[in-house]
This record gives structure tokens, sequence and C-alpha cells, in this order.
């Protein structure tokens, strides 16, 4: 079992926060340790220069941290071969390269199939290919909070280009059978893309296992920085693929009127790189590495099944609670209501003499009132409208866990919940 | 808060001269207000909403406050001064939230004078 407290020691942002404060924004962003901090202190203290130029040692040194940090991270996923990282600035950013180099090769009518619990980071992108004609559908839910396997199968058509699925997701903590999804999409000859910005700070997640063509996450989910994220990719894909951005860095030689190019992973890195970030990540990667990450899974599993216990127990008046009651298939998010509060409808409006009130408090209050609490928790759509229009609300309360949340941070969530209904309770 | 547990003027205004639907995207919270003028005046305005409490009590405070005001003085409400008027100190998230309703109003009073202009 991890120790939460003995963690904490190893940020020194909690030093500032006090032992009373529950960060509970850990979906958005964790907070960083001091060996990441230090890590890219020191980049700058005593190795800074570009990589891959200069013929001289202290570049040398740049590069070759840039590069073991590669090398850490294509470990760290299993990648089996470092070639297959290439780093980008985030998960979105992954995915909109890939939205560019593989939509090229689509045509009209194509289909792409995503999930209705996307981040829109795996919608956005994609809806760009739509003046081409692509069409997007979307997997359905099941009760559960599950993905319907059945929409699945019968939303696969031979027109499926690309299937792009989150392995967990930010809102409903749904975390999917990735390995037989891969497998559902490789039978049918398509690209199989897993969105891991959620998975891979939070759980054990093998790229080569999970057989994914390609897999994006964010480093300042997992400890390290903000500016700096991972695509793996198979390497016959990057290097059959065309380049996403030109520039320097990403060329082999460039003439008047062409250029060659770079080999993979360079190819898709132009510009000079976010090399402390690479540090930092690195870094970042250690320290999981140390707690080890069916350690930290079993941790959040702990908590979240802390919470649904105490959910239950706490019997919060009008509390609603989202996401698959199997932690088996459920990661450390909690998002939650007090009270529905659906969205307006237009077209009642126009109508109707009137719509009632909503008895419901709405997030943002609920959010705001747990901050006076010392509660840090997210409200809003999260970055996935389309799941809260499936789900009919306006918007959710959203706690979300890692390595140094306790039960006593679970505690501290419900007794200032029960403050807030007694306040906003209409 | 006792605007936003019994919030006035909460319905939709009879043969409205100017309806409004206005959003904040950031959070999904939606106003709509509907105004009657008479001789270049609110004479009456009405809202539905759906949203914090700070965007509905705000709808609420603003449809008193404008009812009787001329048009011309309800379309250069002050933001800064309105958001003091309401006596509680927003953070600046939150401030958008209070304006919303100020937002559909102003741009209800412009949908109506472009209506008259071009009858």
């Amino acid at each position: 079992m991890l120790s939460p407290l003995q963690i904490k020691k190893d940020f020194p942002i909690f030093e500032r926060l006090g032992p009373d404060y529950s960060y509970l924004d850990n979906a958005a962003t964790s907070q960083k340790p001091y060996s990441v901090i230090r890590a890219m202190e020191e980049f700058y203290e005593l190795h800074n220069s570009n990589v891959h130029r200069g013929i001289y040692r202290l570049s040398e040194e740049a590069t070759n941290l840039y590069e073991k940090s590669r090398e850490k991270v294509s470990d760290f996923i299993n990648s089996k071969d470092s070639r297959q990282i290439v780093f980008v600035r985030n998960t979105t950013e992954a995915i909109n390269l890939l939205s560019y180099t593989l939509g090229r090769e689509l045509k009209k009518d194509d289909e792409i199939l995503i999930t209705i619990l996307e981040h829109h980071s795996n919608i956005v992108p994609w809806q760009f290919l739509s003046e081409k004609g692509v069409k997007l559908r979307y997997v359905m839910l099941n009760p559960d909070m599950t993905l319907d396997m059945d929409d699945l199968q019968r939303k696969l058509t031979k027109k499926t280009r690309i299937v792009s699925i989150a392995q967990s997701s930010n809102v409903l903590g749904t975390i999917s059978d990735v390995k037989e999804i891969g497998k559902i999409a490789h039978e049918n000859g398509s690209t199989f893309v897993v969105d891991a910005a959620q998975s891979v700070p939070h759980m054990p997640v093998d790229a080569t296992d999970i057989d994914a063509d390609f897999l994006a996450f964010s480093g300042h989910k997992m400890l390290g920085p903000t500016g700096i994220g991972v695509l793996y990719g198979k390497y016959d894909l990057l290097d059959r693929m065309p380049p996403f951005m030109g520039g320097g860095e990403m060329i082999s030689a460039v003439y008047q009127d062409h250029s060659t190019y770079a080999d993979v992973p360079q190819k898709y890195e132009a510009g000079t790189p976010n090399i402390e970030g690479a540090v930092g990540l690195s870094s970042a990667v250690d320290y999981l590495r140390a707690l080890g990450m069916d350690q930290v899974r079993e941790h959040e599993k702990d908590l979240i099944e802390y919470t649904l216990k105490k959910e239950e127990e706490h019997n919060v008046p009008d509390l609603i609670s989202y996401g698959p009651r199997n932690t088996e298939v459920r990661s450390g998010v909690y998002c939650f209501n007090i009270g529905e509060m659906s969205p307006l409808n237009i077209n009642d409006l126009a109508h109707e003499e009137g719509v009632q009130m909503s008895q419901a408090i709405h997030p943002h209050d609920v959010s705001e009132m747990l901050d006076d609490g010392n509660v840090a928790v997210r409200s809003g759509h999260h970055c996935a409208m389309p799941l809260a229009e499936f789900l009919n609300v306006v918007a959710t309360s959203r706690a979300s866990y890692y390595i140094y949340n306790t039960r006593e941070d679970v505690d501290r969530l419900f007794n200032v919940l029960v403050k807030v209904v007694k306040k906003y309770g209409r | 808060m006792d605007h936003y547990r019994n919030p006035h003027n909460y319905g939709i205004v009879q043969n409205a001269a100017s309806k409004i639907i206005e959003y904040n995207p950031v959070c999904g919270d939606t106003i709509q207000i509907t105004i009657r003028v008479e001789n270049g005046k609110i004479s009456d305005a009405k809202f539905i909403g759906r949203g914090c409490s700070i965007s509905q009590a705000s709808a609420s405070i603003l449809t008193d406050m404008v009812k009787g005001m001329p048009l011309e003085e309800a379309k250069n409400i002050d933001e800064d001064k309105y958001i003091k008027s309401l006596g509680i100190t927003l953070g600046p998230s939150r401030e958008k939230c209070a304006l919303l309703a100020v937002n559909a109003l102003k741009k209800c009073i412009k949908d109506y004078q472009k209506g008259e202009e071009s009858k």
C-alpha cells in the first residue's frame, strides 16, 4: 500500500496548503514533487543548450537527457522501441497530429468511431475532418456507465477507418477494455487509437499488450510539467505517415523547392522541443515507477471504494453520482450533483409559459462552498459536453484522486457537502 | 441569497417586445430575458434561467432594477458599478455569472431597437 502522508512530504505545494487542504482536481492536473522541479532546475543550471545540433559537449549532454527521457517513457508504457515515442505538448496535440496525418488518407463517407464519453480532445480534432465528408459515430453507454460493446459492434462497419477511445473517462471514471476493443478494431481493419490521458498516470499501461496503433497522454497529469506530452505510435505507421508541422529539427535536407524528412520520431518534432519538459517528465516517470503503478491503482481503487461507501452512509439529500459502481472498471474519479439540473430546452422556452425553476444546486455553487471548506474540486462539463448532454445535466462537480490523497480527504468532501445542502437547499 | 431562493420576475412577459437567450459557454448557464417597452421605457422585464445562484439571483435583481428605466439608461448599465451594487464580492470567474443577465438585457434592447428601426 502507498503511504500518502509520506508521499505528501515530497510535494512542496502541500507545505503551503497545509494538512487540512484536500486537492481533489487531479484529473485536471497533478501536483509536482520536489524531484521533478529539481530536475528541471538542474537542467537549466547545468546542462542548458539545444538538442541534436551542437557538436560540443554541452549540447551532447542536453541531447542525452532528452533522449534518455524518451527511453524512460518508452519503458514505462512498454513500447519496446523508443523511436515509437514522439514528444508533443499534450494529449490534445497528439490527437490533432493524428487527425492531420491519418486524416489526409481519409475520404468522403469514411467513418471514425469514438464514444459518447470522450473528452473534447478526442472529438474536436476528428470533427475537423467532416470538411472532407468524414463521419463521426459515437458508441453509447450501458445503464451502468460502461461502454455498450454491442453498440460498438453495430457501429463498426467496413467504412470505419479509425477507432479512437479513452481508456479511462475523465468524468465517469469508466475504465474500458481497450485490449479487447483493439482486437475488434484490428479485425475490422481499422486503425486503433487510445486516449490514455486518464489511464497512464493512474494504472499500469502496456502499449504493446494493448496492441494500440497509437496511444496519447500528457505529462502534467502524471507529476510532470505542463507542455510535454507523448504520442506513442507503431514504428511502421509513424514511418509511413506524412509529417505534421514543418520546420527545423524534422528535416533531413531542405532544398529550394522541396525537403526530405528526418527519421521517426524527429520527423514529428518540428522546432526546438520542450527539453526541460522532457527532463521533468523523465523524473516523474522515475517517481511513479518507484511507487509501482500497481500500487498507484490499488490506492486509488481503495479511495473510490471508500467514496462509494461514504456516499451510501452519509445519505446526503438529493446526491446523485455518475459512473460504474463496480470499482474493477472504475478509476479514482467521482462526479456528482446535488439534485439534477437539466439544460434549458430552447424549444420548451418558445412555447411554454414559464418553466419550473430547478430545485437542484448548481455545481458552481457546490464547488465554491467546497472551496470554502478547503476542498478543491472542478465543476462544469469537464470538456465532455456530449457526455453532459447524454446525462442530461448542465454540469457536474468532480473529485478526482491521486497518490497523495487519503481517506481523510474523502471524509472532508462529504462533511462539507452536507453543509452545502444546508446552505443552498431550497 | 433571498433572490436565489425566491427569484423575482421569473417567467415570460406576454407579447414581449424583445426576447433574447444568453449562454455562458464556460458553465452552460442560460438566461432568457423578455421585455416590454412603453414610451421608450422598459415597462416589464422577466427572466427564465438555469444556472448557479449568482447568475440567477443577478437576473432577479436586474429585472427588478430596470423596470421603468429608460432604454438608453438600461443600455448603458456600467458593469463594474452593477457588480458593486450587488453587494457581494465575486472572483473574476463568478463576475461572468453575475453579468450574464446584464449582457442578455443589453442584447435584448439592441434587438428591440433594430426591430424598431426597420419598421
